[in-house]
């Protein structure tokens, strides 16, 4: 194996990193069984997976405060549990029950918590860029100091929409995060093949949007730029693009069979830079846990995994009304709304 | 040798003007280019400049005169060495033969070319009036109720803005949004750019974070390029998410055909929007429709596609002088009763019913007039009630044959009254091609007032 270079100095206290350590398993384990339960049956549809790139959404949200928001594309169940949405009402969802989040009616690609401030899970490739603009300009226009993270692809950056809400939030000073989840693969369409630059974060610039690389398989890096991003946002100086490089282990979704890229790409990635295995190896390296301390955070992740597929197996099918329900709100939502 | 200079058209739509201001006065000399005068159109005051050079030998009309029609003549030109006289000499010659000018010279004016030559002000016949009796009325233009409509509903509801092209600085491309943003502000009157499929799903954004955004597309052919965000955002995410999220937004702007436009920009998208659940989708013909459904849409908390007509921002209607005047959705509204026919229609369809039922009352044929004024949700009880008392129906719509709202009410009338039709139901509706430019062609393209009296005489048997 080879050597592994974990982050110079963590600028966290070992109970954070603990945290992050926990945080990115669950989403590690939970996308497992939520693969297990595909290959079941027991999910239907396209069910896109999260694993490998746990330390994007597990940092930002190191770097998020009460009452910011997020909004994302279809690969989605990484950000909602990293936003604290509970593991059984996502895995409920995805396997079309009435404990779901969408009460089964959303499935793996449409999930929504006002609760939680996360905004979708949705299905258009860059239709969440424009909306998640769109929810950083509520929060100006209603006088807080929120900012939205919108999160989506190196495969969305080249759908138009994108630029015309860079534009639009370069000119109106918009609190808003572009995150580049960028995975190197759209779909089975490499960056090389499909974008004309390396540096997609660079396509900010002819906006006035400033932008940075992170990587992405480093969780404390991730969490860094966050910061330094929010704070960009909040002070009022508009938008802010984070290109974070990261990588998919799996297929694009259930039904991929990855012939784009070979097995041994893959393995050098999980080798070499997984996300989880950097946090165990600094958590055991500087002596912030023992072994025997992971492995109790270990079991504990897959007792929660554990549950929450026992939950989505349990819960009953959404009853036949459930069809005519929905389709038109009879009251304004209660949500975050604040009075102007 | 003295020429007239005549009245322009400066709009597709425009019929007539009002001559704001002269800024040249007899006996001045101008170039070619040099501003002759201000001409304030239904849409804008326009400069109006000289195309060639000469002496201003007469105003035939005085600065201020509105209701001045296109191609009326206006001054008379006259060149070096000719006398006022020469001058008074062409402007008696112009008026003598100032009527035929429009129809012969001039195929580019609208008059003769769109349906804006229908009769202005029909009166408000409605059975049941949506107001209370004794209420104060006022003539309003379809466009004025319309904005009167955004401001009562921006003064009561601090979430409330618009966004759009050209609606804060310009006054709205059509005029629509005019006084908005010195009213509101820049915080709530918004310019966007050029950039529809962007600023629509920046408008679906922030009504999931809380505000009620109206976003005004210029045309709803722009739309198009914001459709997704409008069907797959905006009416999907409530039941995607179970009911937690709502979408409470107003698309508004005009659709359908307006003047000489042409293919790109006269698509009427009615039946389009009405197919999707999860939108609710209004189409008025009158004024007071116009403000009483618009302020309804405003509050509702579901997405809303407002479809407004070009054609008919300028036409006048009695609008009732009430605090808060709201029209429901789903409820029709019967223009005229009758006996012998239903003729149901909506939007600018509505001009063509009324005026065939006119017609067909001169020949004895009572027609029962219905304006459905929302498409989504429809009110299917009015319209199956009158075709139980007529036993025969009518559609009337500007918008393509196939799949058209018109196929839809027939096959909904043949399930649930299929025992009292005495005839099939016709649709008339515009033909089943893209919108042509040339001014006959266009005229043939759009339903006319002579296919539904045709359409009644053979549902009538006459």
């Amino acid at each position: 194996m080879a050597a592994r270079k974990p982050a110079a100095k963590p600028n966290v206290s070992p109970e954070e990193l603990k945290q992050y350590y926990r945080d990115m398993l669950l989403i590690r384990r939970f996308e497992e069984k939520a693969g297990q339960l595909y290959g079941m049956g027991l999910i239907g549809g396209f069910c896109h997976l999260y694993i490998g790139q746990e330390a994007v959404v597990v940092g930002l949200e190191a770097a998020a405060s009460e009452g910011d928001k997020r909004v994302t594309s279809y690969r989605d169940h990484g950000h909602m549990l990293a936003c604290g949405m509970d593991p059984n009402g996502v895995m409920a969802e995805l396997t079309g029950r009435e404990g779901g989040y969408s009460r089964g009616k959303g499935g793996s690609m449409h999930m929504f918590s006002r609760e939680k401030h996360f905004y979708g899970g949705h299905g258009i490739v860059g239709a969440q860029v424009p909306l998640g603009a769109g929810l950083s300009f509520a929060d100006r226009y209603l006088g807080n100091d929120r900012v939205t993270f919108t999160y989506f692809g190196d495969g969305a950056a080249n759908q138009g929409q994108v630029y015309e809400t860079f534009n639009m939030a370069s000119l109106w000073k918009l609190p808003v995060v572009f995150v580049i989840e960028n995975n190197q693969y759209a779909m089975g369409t490499s960056q090389k093949r499909s974008t004309s630059t390396e540096d997609i974060h660079t396509r900010g610039a002819p906006f006035g949007i400033p932008g940075e690389v992170v990587d992405g398989m480093d969780v404390l890096a991730v969490k860094e730029a966050g910061e330094k991003a929010v704070a960009h946002c909040r002070a009022g100086k508009g938008p802010y693009i984070l290109e974070i490089k990261t990588y998919r282990y799996r297929g694009h979704s259930m039904s991929d069979p990855a012939k784009y890229r070979t097995r041994e790409e893959v393995q050098k990635m999980r080798d070499e830079r997984d996300p989880i295995q950097n946090v165990r190896d600094l958590l055991l390296q500087g002596k912030h846990a023992s072994e025997d301390d992971l492995k109790a955070i270990d079991k504990e992740i897959k007792d929660i995994v554990n549950a929450s597929a026992e939950f989505a197996k349990e819960s009953p099918e959404p009853a036949l009304e459930e069809l005519w329900t929905d389709i038109y709100a009879d009251a304004l939502p209660q949500g975050d709304a604040v009075k102007a | 040798m003295a020429t007239q200079i005549l009245m322009p058209a400066l709009s597709p739509t425009m019929e007539e003007g009002t001559l704001a201001k002269w800024l040249v006065k007899e006996g001045d000399t101008v170039s070619s280019g040099d501003i002759l005068a201000e001409i304030e159109t239904d849409k804008a005051t326009m400069e109006f400049e000289a195309v060639d050079e000469g002496i201003v030998g007469k105003l035939l009309v005085a600065e201020g005169t509105e209701g001045v029609k296109v191609n009326t003549p206006i001054a008379v030109m006259v060149e070096e060495g000719e006398s006022v006289e020469d001058a008074e000499a062409a402007s008696g010659d112009a008026e003598a033969k100032a009527p035929e000018a429009p129809a012969e010279e001039t195929p580019a004016a609208p008059t003769e070319a769109a349906p804006a030559s229908a009769p202005a002000t029909p009166k408000a016949r409605a059975v049941e009036p949506d107001w209370p009796e004794g209420t104060k009325l006022k003539s309003q233009t379809v466009r004025e109720a319309l904005r009167d409509a955004m401001a009562e509903e921006m003064r009561g509801d601090a979430n409330v803005f618009v966004m759009g092209e050209e609606v804060a600085e310009y006054q709205g491309a059509y005029k629509v949004t005019q006084g908005l943003l010195d009213e509101f502000g820049d915080r709530r009157v918004i310019d966007t750019p050029i950039t529809e499929h962007g600023f629509a799903g920046i408008g679906v954004g922030a009504a999931f974070g809380g505000l009620k955004p109206i976003v005004e597309f210029m045309t709803f052919n722009f739309a198009m390029q914001a459709i997704d965000q409008i069907i797959n955002s905006a009416a999907k995410t409530l039941y995607m998410s179970g009911g937690q999220m709502g979408c409470p937004i107003v698309f508004r702007g005009p659709n359908g055909a307006a003047a000489r436009v042409g293919a790109q920009h006269s698509q009427d998208y009615a039946a389009w929007y009405s197919m999707v659940p999860g939108l609710k989708v209004a189409m008025p013909y009158s004024a007071s429709d116009a403000k009483g459904l618009l302020k309804s849409a405003i509050r509702d908390p579901n997405p809303v596609i407002f479809l407004e007509n070009e054609i008919l921002y300028g036409r006048s209607f009695d609008v009732p002088e009430m605090d808060d005047f709201t029209v429901p959705f789903g409820k029709a509204r019967i223009w005229r009763e009758g006996t012998d026919v239903t003729i149901v229609s909506f939007g600018i369809g509505m001009q063509y019913a009324l005026e065939a039922a006119d017609k067909l009352a001169e020949e004895g044929i009572s027609a029962e007039v219905i304006d459905l004024r929302t498409l989504r949700p429809i009110d299917y009880g009015t319209v199956i009630e009158s075709v139980k008392k007529t036993n025969r129906c009518v559609t009337v719509e500007e918008g393509w044959p196939v799949g058209s709202i018109g196929n839809h009410l027939s096959a909904y009338i043949m399930m649930n009254a299929f025992d009292w039709l005495d005839a099939p139901v016709i649709n008339c509706t515009g033909k089943d091609v893209p919108m042509p430019y040339a001014a006959n062609l266009e005229k043939h393209a759009l339903v006319t007032t002579a296919e539904v009296i045709e359409a009644v005489k053979q549902v009538t048997y006459r």
